[in-house]
């Protein structure tokens, strides 16, 4: 049997309620706070300022350093707060997905870093993780050439949707997985895409497909993040 | 006699006031976020935090938006201290070398002030420790700024060591807020408070005053015009504010 009817009832394209914040966290140059429905990310950001230790300088531009993990009772079995291999790896991605965005050649020697925080978590958290680092170096008034989106698409018994919660993720037929996970995240001027992801299986024409559906959530993503900029103007 | 004339000075500090409207009463300036089209067709320029792609002008920064002519430009709203030449500021010492001192002015570069510049004469057995010591505050003017380091320089009218009084630290975009158009803000605090008030670009200001209590006043009147920066009226508002207070105390 496909997957035509979704667990919590939305439509295919539809992404749970978006809610974006700017300035939560008031002793930082810039943060932010972006929400998929369940899934609540908070972004702290510092600097531009002098990098330490001096080995780790660049003398040509300044560089992107992304710390994400997820608070201990974010999910339903208690994660061990600190680094590990998952967190390494979606901090080295949201550096990557982001770095392209923004000027730093006019900072050389000085690092700027974003702290990536999941309060709560129901799948989708590194792209939460994207949507709220993005406005949150934007807050903090670094040169940036445009916004960065991301959204989770996913294929499902064949069927493309979009923002998948945990239980999709899972979701099995026969004991036998049949979901695809594709975080992707977009630059919202230039349309260029700076984070691809896949874990499990997907046929060409399906992940064409679901790169076309992430572009149209990006662009309700965009309109949330512009709104909660224009909001603070402080 | 002497209240007389801080009278007259107080009636003028007025007049000017009523005279120059605030700045975001004149027109009401859009907020643009980066990647937003602030300007379309070739007769516009790009200026700062803003490029040109194809017919269209784009916002690089988070900040106000305001037309000067053809340029466009991005007035921020957040962000680290900007070094421009020319600039008076208020830093600390941080280090003293052989030929100078190290000095921290919340800027994303060193600061550098040599000996040279802080005294017209030096003898040989003179040090730099001896002339300004760690953790001494001193205003400084920006000799020149560049991408790898700032160059101070005390050799200038009101450059000077800090003693006694107390320093406050505001966002450096919202300086021109507290110093108002041709100082208004600023003065107006002065007289409200009896303080002395030094405002640095990078937005470390300095308060001195014979009472603590005036100093502590003038800070909370800073601080308001800090958080309130976005709102029109702001001379008459601190203003009333401080007269207010005043009035309680006695």
């Amino acid at each position: 049997m496909a997957y035509t009817k979704r667990v919590d009832g939305r439509k295919a394209n539809e992404t749970r309620e978006i809610i974006a914040k700017v300035g939560v966290i008031p002793r930082a140059d810039g943060s932010a706070m972006f929400a998929f429905g369940d899934t609540i990310a908070i972004a702290a950001v510092y600097g531009p300022r002098q990098l330490h230790p001096q080995f780790l300088q660049n003398p040509e531009r300044g560089i992107l350093r992304c710390y994400y993990d997820m608070m201990s009772f974010s999910v339903t079995e208690r994660k061990k707060p600190g680094p590990s291999r998952r967190s390494n790896e979606i901090s080295m991605v949201t550096t990557k997905a982001l770095e392209s965005a923004l000027h730093l050649e006019n900072f050389p020697n000085n690092v700027v870093d974003v702290f990536i925080q999941i309060t709560q978590a129901n799948a989708g958290t590194r792209c939460a993780g994207i949507n709220a680092a993005s406005m949150a170096l934007a807050h903090a008034g670094i040169p940036m050439k445009e916004l960065v989106g991301a959204v989770s698409v996913g294929q499902i018994g064949g069927n493309v949707v979009v923002d998948l919660i945990k239980e999709e993720e899972d979701y099995e037929e026969d004991g036998e997985k049949m979901a695809t996970d594709i975080p992707v995240a977009i630059q919202l001027k230039s349309k260029k895409i700076s984070l691809l992801q896949l874990d499990g299986k997907v046929k060409p024409a399906e992940l064409k497909k679901a790169i076309e559906m992430a572009r149209e959530a990006c662009e309700k993503i965009h309109e949330a993040q512009v709104k909660a900029l224009k909001e603070v103007k402080e | 006699m002497e209240s007389e004339k801080i009278k007259k000075i107080e009636e003028n500090e007025e007049m000017e006031i009523a005279e120059v409207p605030e700045e975001h009463e004149e027109k009401k300036r859009e907020v643009a976020v980066p990647g937003d089209v602030i300007a379309k067709g070739a007769n516009f320029l790009p200026g700062e935090g803003a490029r040109r792609e194809g017919s269209e002008i784009i916002a690089e920064r988070f900040g106000l938006v305001t037309y000067e002519d053809r340029l466009v430009k991005i007035i921020p709203l957040s962000g680290a201290y900007m070094p421009r030449r020319g600039n008076v500021v208020i830093g600390i010492v941080k280090d003293t070398t052989y030929n100078g001192w190290l000095i921290n002015i919340n800027a994303t570069t060193r600061a550098f002030l040599p000996i040279t510049e802080a005294k017209s004469f030096v003898s040989k057995q003179e040090e730099p420790s001896s002339i300004y010591a760690i953790g001494d505050m001193l205003v400084l003017k920006i000799k020149s700024a560049k991408l790898k380091g700032i160059d101070l320089t005390m050799a200038d009218r009101g450059l000077h060591r800090l003693e006694g009084g107390m320093t406050i630290e505001i966002n450096s975009n919202k300086v021109p807020r507290v110093i108002g158009k041709l100082g208004s803000m600023v003065n107006m605090i002065k007289t409200e408070t009896n303080c002395n008030i030094t405002v640095g670009q990078n937005g470390i200001i300095w308060i001195g005053g014979e009472k603590i209590e005036d100093e502590l006043l003038a800070k909370e009147a800073i601080m308001m015009i800090a958080e309130h920066s976005a709102s029109g009226g702001l001379t008459e508002k601190v203003e009333a504010f401080l007269k207010k207070r005043k009035s309680k105390e006695k």
